[in-house]
């Protein structure tokens, strides 16, 4: 139910949030949280930190190869036979 | 027209030769001998991004999914049409050996209720239990707390339908359309994983700041 004439609640807004930036959501629900996002402070705040949380993930869930690894891989890709 | 013609025999290294009739020029694609030495450079370049999926996919065994999958992209390499696209190819075959891995394991499904995360919130929690009494940037310091380490055990909690989505999503960049067709999983279902799976991460990333002292601030440590 909305909170607001033609708006969602807050509760609705925040859980499309990630689908909402995934661009995964219809064109008429994008302008409804879109519109909601224009009055509520508080779903932006939590839109911005979707957005950090986001960009977090690519880049700190990223590891670098182990030395000893990279070379075991390098020794195993010399050595492919058809 | 150009033609491409492969040659007979899957013991070839060298599969593509190609005939350019004149007057003619090339497809985009870019076409090259498929020999050992190629695809040996191709690899080496993403060892480093395939180790790093596959660290993501499995808590244990990620050097055997790597070492099988550059196996089978090894055999399959004829077949790459596109070198731009040779990176994501990689990592479309790593996927699918972990998924076939995947099957002839017992899955044990570790379904949390929906209504128990549902409702979950990382954003107001923060707010709400102010672990950082004294910072401006609260919800920036938090995240800049959790190491690449403590990033791989909270994705470690999550079980493999709610973790495998999320990180070929939000890591790697796979549209959510090629999940569904890597993971042969309806749409909608990778849509409800990837939600589901949002917020069982934020969910786990608070539990385990909690659990693991990373809430402690500088000092709170001497008693």
């Amino acid at each position: 139910m909305d909170d607001r004439e033609g708006t969602m609640k807050c509760s609705d807004a925040v859980r499309r949030l990630w689908d909402y930036l995934d661009k995964t959501v219809s064109p008429e629900e994008s302008e409804r949280i879109e519109q909601h996002l224009s009055f509520c402070r508080r779903c932006c705040g939590e839109l911005e930190f979707a957005k950090e949380l986001r960009a977090f993930l690519a880049k700190r869930a990223v590891e670098e190869i182990p030395p000893d690894v990279k070379e075991r891989f390098e020794g195993f890709v010399g050595e492919l036979e058809r | 027209m150009s033609t491409i013609a492969r040659t007979a025999g899957c013991n070839k290294v060298v599969a593509f030769v190609v005939h350019l009739v004149a007057g003619t020029s090339m497809s985009k694609t870019t076409v090259r001998d498929r020999t050992k030495e190629s695809f040996q450079a191709l690899a080496t370049s993403e060892l480093s991004a395939l180790y790093s999926l596959a660290r993501r996919l499995l808590s244990d065994g990620a050097e055997d999914l790597v070492q099988e999958a550059l196996l089978r992209a090894y055999r399959a390499y004829d077949t790459l049409q596109d070198e731009a696209a040779a990176p994501r190819w990689l990592k479309s075959i790593l996927v699918n050996v972990f998924r076939d891995q995947l099957r002839k394991r017992a899955r044990s499904v570790d379904e949390t209720p929906v209504a128990e995360i549902e409702d979950f919130s990382l954003y107001r929690t923060l707010i709400d239990q102010d672990p950082f009494p004294y910072s401006d940037t609260l919800h920036h310091d938090f995240l800049q707390a959790f190491s690449p380490e403590d990033v791989r055990e909270v994705l470690m909690r999550l079980p493999d339908i709610y973790r495998v989505p999320l990180a070929l999503r939000y890591i790697d960049g796979f549209p959510t359309k090629e999940i569904a067709t890597l993971l042969s999983l309806p749409l909608g279902t990778v849509l409800a994983q990837l939600h589901r799976g949002r917020k069982r991460f934020e969910s786990e990333m608070w539990s385990y700041a909690k659990q693991t002292g990373l809430l402690l601030e500088e000092g709170d440590t001497d008693g």
